[in-house]
């Protein structure tokens, strides 16, 4: 390209991920060009930057600084997958170097966009400009460093060097951006993924029939090509060469599905091989690679041609499915998706690799996966194992088929995997399939998955903020007190009171449960609340599913949890024995098979409440029935003296009869909820919600479906165990409210503690998930034994709810996330994250006596 | 807070809701009604005297020539006591709204006994010098005694101060255990100012209790003029030690909330203090801490995280070695911390030390990058604390990704345990999750060294007894 003959203005593509360097003379309009071609907030100029740090943007001392934060600011944009320009002369090699540098550790590409123009057209326009006091002789030298430096551009690292010559073409130029050659996001699928081939055509046409394809063949009865009726198309996680019988018969079939877009593909590193040695260089014919030599070479050049050129074409990583599908042969760290380096192609291609060999002299890789955080879904191959697992949502679909294991494909987005055997052991594995459980720990979780503030995203109430100080507490009781986190998958969250009656004499009442709901559902249902103690129970049908679906590997092969997300029992066989009943309810009710799961979270309240509070009964509850019982008669035994002798002791003596019939009714309040237990004799389990089944959270307001489910578990229950739990549907509006009223009072005066009224709705709205209306004995424990005096009600009344509604609020939407990322088999991590969330947020100071 | 006029002290009040605590007084001494000149409370009136917590009402239920009894009535305004507690701690549990203390002879007796006999307690008196110098016969009743420790503990602190003590547990209603209320009857020829000094400072000890409501410059004061009883009293050091201790209890995180909801009282003496209670005679932690820094010396260390710091014992020794150039404390607990800080004096120290040591919260259970890099970490003392089902996820953080060259692990070994006189499932300590045979240790030990690509040597920690070795036991893994 020469200056004056350009007639066609030129137009320069550069990556949408990039960094783009300018560089031109002072004067050869560089921030011009910048600001018609790029947002402002993607252009760095050194100007800018030094008057920054210097509150001057011609001061040259503080050049040095200057390009310390142009550095840190590219650094940061590049880091955060942002497209840069960087605005300054970068008329010296040094100073494009370290642009250069800067972009390969972000592993994002570089452009130079060369603004070629005279220096007379340059020096014209600084004298034209008050802030511009440069000499021609300044300009002339810059100009000869840079046609010095045009030659070896490119061979500085960047990858395209734009040359526009002259002022003209500058002011002509148009900009466009390219996508990346990763980039096929608009492949939305749906996807067979289909794990390392390595020469076994059988397998794979076998495979490909189980999925459904109609394979295509040639006159000689070849497959060259398949096509899915519902438009599926193939992805290759690469490696479809060596080691097998027939690696050009794969590559057949596979470059006619690419070719005709049945099919992407990602290349393996053996294809990186393959290649190297088809283009005539050195490489050891090891681990297969000379049968594929030796196979290739029955084929005629021109097939050998086509095949090298598909192989040597072929993206070391895919971006799919709006970017939420990642396809690369050795998987892909977070930080590696969609850019392009050698460091990310060597990831792609190797793993993870530390350099060090293992017993068999194979590669040690690191385990990415198990750091994996990121959202989108990363499938891979080249690791054999012998049955591919979700880890951190990446999966390796490589199961050894040309060592005799088989040949994996994964339905995305189904993630529903389908496999065929080999016919046979084609090549002699150098280290035997492991499974991958041995290298996966997934109960291990980060510290920054968890601690310092943070936002979590719920659907119910948008982003909620949990404080470093809560989860600091968080932490600690996770540490040292919660069961293992692969069977901590929920925790339940708070629920807050009715509005403060005004009712004489009470402090909750139905009827402002039914006023709250009123408007916002047509029905709601009133359900008997147990006095016991909150249990969530993770019941797997049988420890296989523990095993498969949990990853769980020790019993309890499930988990009955309380409110902190403790083990309920200490002796691991009193949670067998409780899980094993439900379990055995659930098949006797044919539950397994109605809800179409293998295992189910249950919300329950186990009783009685001393099974697990009993310390806590002991030390608050009846340590001060004890005292009062012990102090109030010896009182009022004195003041009977008193008034005998004349004393006008007559008010003190009335109150303290009063207090003494209040702790009276106290100490009857705890000892309802108490009764002693022997192993699991004595104790019952009332489940009132199925949380979530496989692939499916239910924690949603259905309660006349969920109270069916639950009545066919508890009627199946041939053991004792599970506890019916009492209900009344309720058209709000109607006498209906009467009645629950009524059935409210009858049950508290029969002991209960009171009921929880839930709106009935098809939909999730953004509203209380339930309203607690507790019994007027039931609250002595925890509002004091005299709170029904008239004027400590008139106080008790000011209770403020906000708090306590709102902190109901966020808990449960926290809850219901945590559902969902359990029902679909999110990664362990994300799970927790929003359990953990639940943990924190209950230790926010709220009035504990709501 | 004066004497008020009979009249006005009995009108009714609304908003009061009011409890009792009580306390009598009783003389044989003739004529018996001298009890109202030495307490300065006439025994035909009913007075009545503010406190902050409520009212202190004292009146007679007998009063004759033979006998005279006076009583102390306490009517405590739960509410306010509530308000207080919430504005003096911040924190906000059930236990603030529900509590013995309206019915139980516990701290707040103390301090209205302090105040409306005020004057009988001093010993002086201008109108009856002689009466307040002498001993005299005295019956002292109180029907519930918060006490940690039960009635042979009320024995043991007022018989040797010349009373007879006649004490019996009070029930739990509806189980068949004792609450850790004490009904207390004492009797004895006691001068009355010294009876009051003694219920002044002993029923606070007994209770022993964490009660935010009382000023703790007033208590310090108070044993300070003990008087000579308490100089000359066997058990002074638990009286003292007792006070001492309640000085610490004014925080309560967000921790104690999470204890509640856990419907749990989760000890959490582990992180106080880790002298583990059986072995609380002996110094096993200055020798268990000696033992881990001989090993951090021979492996050539010079950076080191302490996982499981607790209050910073470790961390203090580590700091006087100036070959230690960089020193993590890790705890789960930041109340753990928070007292590491206070132990090692943070706020005071130099900068170059202070460069040397940084605290964080981390948990063993959570992989944390702030773990790696340095040549020894050190576990003493915490395995037994975490479950066993969270081991693995442990070794996983500090063997497989902190990777220091040298762990040092220490735990309790459980065949010591009967040279405590523990019972053969009894553990040191309520926290702890397990206690393992020597043989249990050196299995688990092997195992993580060999999954994990270390080296490990297992040595006794204190005495060594020929059958059950040593009391703590200690493993040093390292690698290349």
């Amino acid at each position: 390209m020469t200056d004056a003959t350009v007639t066609e203005p030129q137009t320069i593509s550069v990556p949408e991920l990039s960094l783009v360097v300018l560089i031109g003379v002072s004067g050869s309009g560089k921030s011009t060009f910048a600001a018609t071609h790029f947002k402002p907030t993607q252009v760095i100029s050194s100007d800018y930057c030094r008057g920054l740090v210097a509150d001057d943007e011609t001061d040259q001392a503080a050049t040095a600084e200057a390009f310390k934060l142009l550095h840190h600011i590219v650094g940061t944009r590049l880091r955060l997958g942002l497209l840069t320009v960087v605005d300054a002369t970068n008329v010296q090699e040094r100073a494009r170097t370290e642009l250069v540098e800067l972009a390969r550790s972000h592993h994002v590409l570089v452009d130079a966009i060369v603004l070629d123009v005279e220096p007379s057209v340059a020096v014209e326009r600084n004298a034209a400009r008050p802030d511009r006091d440069f000499g021609e002789s300044v300009v002339r030298r810059h100009h000869r460093d840079l046609k010095r430096s045009l030659k070896h551009l490119k061979k500085e690292g960047f990858r395209r060097v734009h040359h526009l010559a002259g002022a003209e073409a500058v002011a002509a130029a148009r900009v466009v951006t390219e996508k990346s050659w990763n980039d096929r996001k608009e492949e939305t699928g749906p996807f067979d993924l289909i794990g390392d081939v390595h020469g076994c055509r059988a397998e794979l046409e076998a495979l490909l029939g189980d999925l459904g394809w109609t394979i295509e063949r040639d006159g000689q009865g070849r497959a060259v090509g398949a096509a899915h009726p519902e438009g599926r198309k193939a992805v290759f996680v690469g490696d479809l060469v060596d080691r097998g019988p027939d690696t050009p018969g794969v590559l057949r079939l596979v470059m006619g599905m690419v070719k005709a877009g049945t099919a992407l593909c990602v290349q393996g590193n053996h294809e990186h091989k393959l290649v190297r040695a088809l283009n005539g260089r050195k490489v050891k014919a090891t681990h297969g690679l000379a049968e594929s030599l030796e196979q290739l070479g029955a084929e005629d050049e021109a097939f050998r041609e086509e095949a090298r050129a598909f192989m040597d074409g072929l993206r070391a990583h895919l971006l799919l499915d709006g970017g939420s599908l990642v396809v690369a042969h050795a998987g892909l760290k977070e930080e590696f998706h969609g850019r392009a380096s050698g460091a990310v192609r060597s990831f792609a291609l190797y793993g993870d690799t530390t350099g060090e060999t293992d017993e068999y002299g194979l590669p040690v890789r690191l385990p990415w996966a198990e750091e994996y955080r990121g959202a989108a879904a990363v499938v891979y191959g080249h690791t054999p194992t012998v049955d591919p697992q979700w880890i951190n949502n990446t999966i390796c679909l490589d199961t050894g088929c040309c060592f005799g294991g088989k040949l994996t494909a994964l339905r995305y987005p189904e993630r529903e995997l389908v496999a065929v055997d080999a016919e046979r052991e084609w090549y002699e594995p150098v280290r035997p399939l492991a499974p991958v459980a041995a290298e996966r720990d997934a109960a291990t979780l980060d510290i920054t998955d968890v601690a310092g503030d943070r936002h979590l995203e719920t659907g119910l109430v948008g982003t909620v903020k949990v404080r470093a100080e809560n989860a600091a507490a968080a932490l600690e009781v996770m540490s040292r007190f919660a069961d293992d986190p692969r069977r901590l998958l929920y925790l339940p969250p708070t629920m807050a009171p009715v509005d403060a009656s005004d009712t004489d004499g009470y402090l909750e009442h139905p009827a402002q449960a039914f006023a709250q709901y009123r408007g916002r559902a047509e029905r709601v249902v009133c359900q008997e609340k147990h006095m016991g103690s909150r249990a969530v129970a993770l019941v797997c049908r049988d420890p296989e599913t523990a095993k498969r679906r949990f990853g769980l590997d020790a019993a309890p092969w499930g988990a009955l949890l309380t409110r902190t997300g403790r083990a309920f029992f200490e002796d691991e066989a009193l949670t067998t024995g409780v899980l094993d009943r439900v379990a055995a309810a659930a098949a006797a009710a044919g539950l397994w098979e109605r809800l179409d799961t293998d295992w189910m979270l249950l919300d329950c309240e186990l009783l009685p409440w001393s099974a697990k509070a009993r310390d806590l009964i002991e030390d608050q509850f009846a340590g001060v029935a004890a005292a009062g019982l012990a102090a109030l008669p010896a009182a009022a035994a004195v003041l009977e003296a008193a008034a005998a002798r004349g004393l006008d002791v007559a008010g003190l003596a009335a109150r303290t009869d009063s207090r003494r019939s209040n702790m009276e009714a106290f100490a009857e309040v705890y000892q309802r909820y108490c009764w002693p237990t022997e192993g699991l004799d004595g104790v019952r389990l009332a489940p009132f919600q199925v949380l979530a089944t496989e692939g499916r959270n239910r924690a949603d307001h259905r309660h006349d479906r969920h109270l069916e489910w639950i009545d066919a578990l508890t009627a199946a229950d041939g053991s004792g165990l599970l506890l019916e739990t009492r209900r009344r549907f309720v058209a709000l509006g109607t006498a209906d409210e009467d009645e629950a009223t009524r059935w409210w009072i009858d049950l508290c005066a029969d002991g209960g503690e009171g009921m929880v009224v839930k709106p009935v709705l098809e939909d999730r709205p953004k509203l209380q998930p339930g309203l607690k209306v507790r019994g007027r004995e039931y609250l002595r424990i925890i509002y004091g034994a005299d709170y029904t005096e008239p004027e400590r009600l008139v106080a008790l009344r000011q209770r403020r709810l906000q708090h306590k509604r709102s902190q109901a609020l966020r808990e449960y939407a926290l809850g219901v996330e945590a559902l969902d990322l359990t029902a679909e088999n999110a990664p362990l991590w994300q799970i927790h994250q929003y359990v953990f969330a639940v943990l924190a947020l209950e230790s926010e100071p709220v009035d504990p006596r709501l | 807070m004066g004497l008020v006029s009979e009249t006005r002290s009995l009108r009714v009040r609304g908003g009061w809701h009011d409890r009792r605590v009580l306390l009598t007084i009783t003389t044989t001494a003739r004529p018996a009604t001298d009890l109202g000149r030495l307490l300065r409370k006439h025994p035909d009136r009913v007075q009545s005297f503010e406190q902050t917590f409520g009212t202190a009402w004292v009146c007679y239920p007998e009063a004759g020539e033979e006998r005279c009894t006076a009583a102390l009535l306490l009517e405590v305004d739960a509410a306010r006591l509530a308000r207080s507690h919430a504005r003096a701690s911040g924190d906000a549990t059930l236990k603030q709204y529900v509590n013995d203390r309206p019915y139980a002879a516990s701290s707040l007796l103390a301090v209205a006994l302090g105040k409306v006999f005020s004057t009988a307690r001093t010993g002086v008196s201008e109108e009856r010098p002689e009466l307040a110098a002498a001993a005299m016969p005295l019956e002292i009743a109180l029907p519930a005694v918060p006490c940690t420790g039960g009635p042979r503990l009320v024995r043991d602190l007022f018989e040797p101060l010349g009373w007879e003590v006649q004490a019996e547990a009070v029930p739990l209603p509806g189980f068949d255990a004792d609450s850790r209320h004490v009904s207390v009857r004492l009797r004895g020829e006691v001068r009355l100012s010294d009876a009051l000094s003694h219920l002044y400072v002993l029923l606070p000890v007994l209770d022993d209790a964490k009660h935010y409501w009382v000023d703790i410059g007033e208590v310090d004061k108070l044993v300070r003029s003990g008087g000579e009883w308490l100089a000359a009293h066997p058990l002074r050091g638990l009286i003292a030690g007792r006070y001492l201790a309640h000085r610490k209890s004014y925080e309560r995180a967000a921790f104690a909330r999470l204890e509640e909801v856990a419907e749990a009282v989760e000890s959490d003496a582990d992180i106080a203090e880790d002298a583990d209670t059986a072995e609380q005679s002996l110094p096993l932690h200055r020798i268990r801490i000696g033992a881990v820094m001989d090993a951090l010396a021979a492996s050539g260390a010079a950076s080191v995280l302490d996982l499981g710091c607790g209050s910073g014992k470790l961390l203090a020794a580590l700091l006087d070695d100036p070959r230690y150039t960089r020193i993590t404390g890790a705890d789960v607990s930041s109340r753990a911390l928070g007292m590491a800080e206070r132990a090692l004096r943070l706020d005071r120290m130099g900068e170059r030390q202070r460069q040397r040591l940084q605290l964080i919260q981390g948990s063993v259970v959570y992989r944390d990058k702030r773990f790696a890099g340095f040549d020894a970490a050190v576990l003493m003392e915490v395995i037994e604390h975490l479950d066993p089902g969270r081991l693995p996820a442990m070794e996983r953080v500090v063997f497989g990704d902190a990777r220091p060259r040298t762990v040092i692990v220490t735990t309790p070994n459980a065949e010591f345990n009967a040279r405590y006189g523990l019972g053969a499932h009894e553990m040191r300590h309520a926290d702890h999750r397990f206690e393992w045979e020597r043989d249990r240790f050196a299995a688990w030990a092997e195992g993580v060294a060999a999954r994990y690509g270390y080296r490990v040597r297992i040595e006794g920690v204190g005495t060594v007894d020929p059958e059950a070795g040593s009391p703590t036991q200690m493993g040093v893994f390292d690698r290349d």
